[in-house]
């Protein structure tokens, strides 16, 4: 019988059966150059092309065309929960 | 941006947030399905499919100066956001002769790092200064 789900502020997702485990071991330790690509302060931001809903319309925005401005990059789970 | 497609976003600003804001949302909002920005901003939860909230403050040269990553069940203080953009903006126009402190806001005390100030905040920065 399914299961009614928990409602969260997180996107609900399924997956595979039973493999959580195994998977789990098999994840390979962050190696140094992941690490050093992470964001810092002080360091440039990744630039990167996106498309996206604005005024009405379906655009490609890309990070590198704001140079000049400020800008504040939000990220968030979902759409239709709170930012 | 989240990892929703466009369409999505378009139905949701149409249905829900421009009952919210007046008109309609005044920025892009941005598709990465996948998760491949999000990944290189390190807020993509890959166990669950989603990114986090992650709020980035990109400077005029592309140059990030701060973030703030929370879980999803906790919402932002968008206050507190435009009060650091309003302190770096202020740092950057005075080319890094101001500072300012904790608690800063607009109109309350800057610092200015110099030798003789060493040793010295105390005589012109008080911990209530930190709290409104």
């Amino acid at each position: 019988m399914p299961e009614e789900m928990k409602i969260g502020c997180a996107r609900p997702t399924g997956g595979l059966v039973g493999e959580g485990v195994e998977k789990e071991k098999e994840k390979p330790i962050a190696s140094i150059e992941e690490v050093s690509a992470m964001i810092q302060v002080g360091k440039k931001a990744p630039d990167f092309a996106a498309p996206a809903y604005y005024k009405g319309g379906f655009v490609s925005v890309k990070l590198s065309e704001y140079l000049g401005k400020w800008v504040l990059l939000c990220f968030y789970p979902g759409d239709f929960t709170f930012v | 941006m989240s990892i929703d497609s466009v369409f999505v976003h378009k139905m949701w600003n149409d249905n829900e947030l421009s009952k919210m804001v007046k008109g309609r949302v005044p920025f892009p909002m941005l598709s990465d399905a996948g998760g491949k920005v999000g990944k290189a901003f390190g807020v993509f939860d890959e166990d669950a499919g989603v990114e986090t909230r992650g709020r980035f403050i990109i400077d005029p040269e592309g140059v990030v100066q701060g973030y703030e990553v929370l879980t999803p069940p906790v919402g932002r203080n968008v206050q507190e956001t435009i009060r650091q953009v309003q302190a770096f903006q202020l740092v950057r126009g005075s080319k890094g002769k101001e500072a300012t402190p904790s608690g800063w806001k607009p109109g309350k005390l800057t610092l200015k790092p110099r030798p003789d100030l060493v040793g010295k905040v105390w005589e012109v920065w008080k911990t209530e200064m930190a709290f409104d």
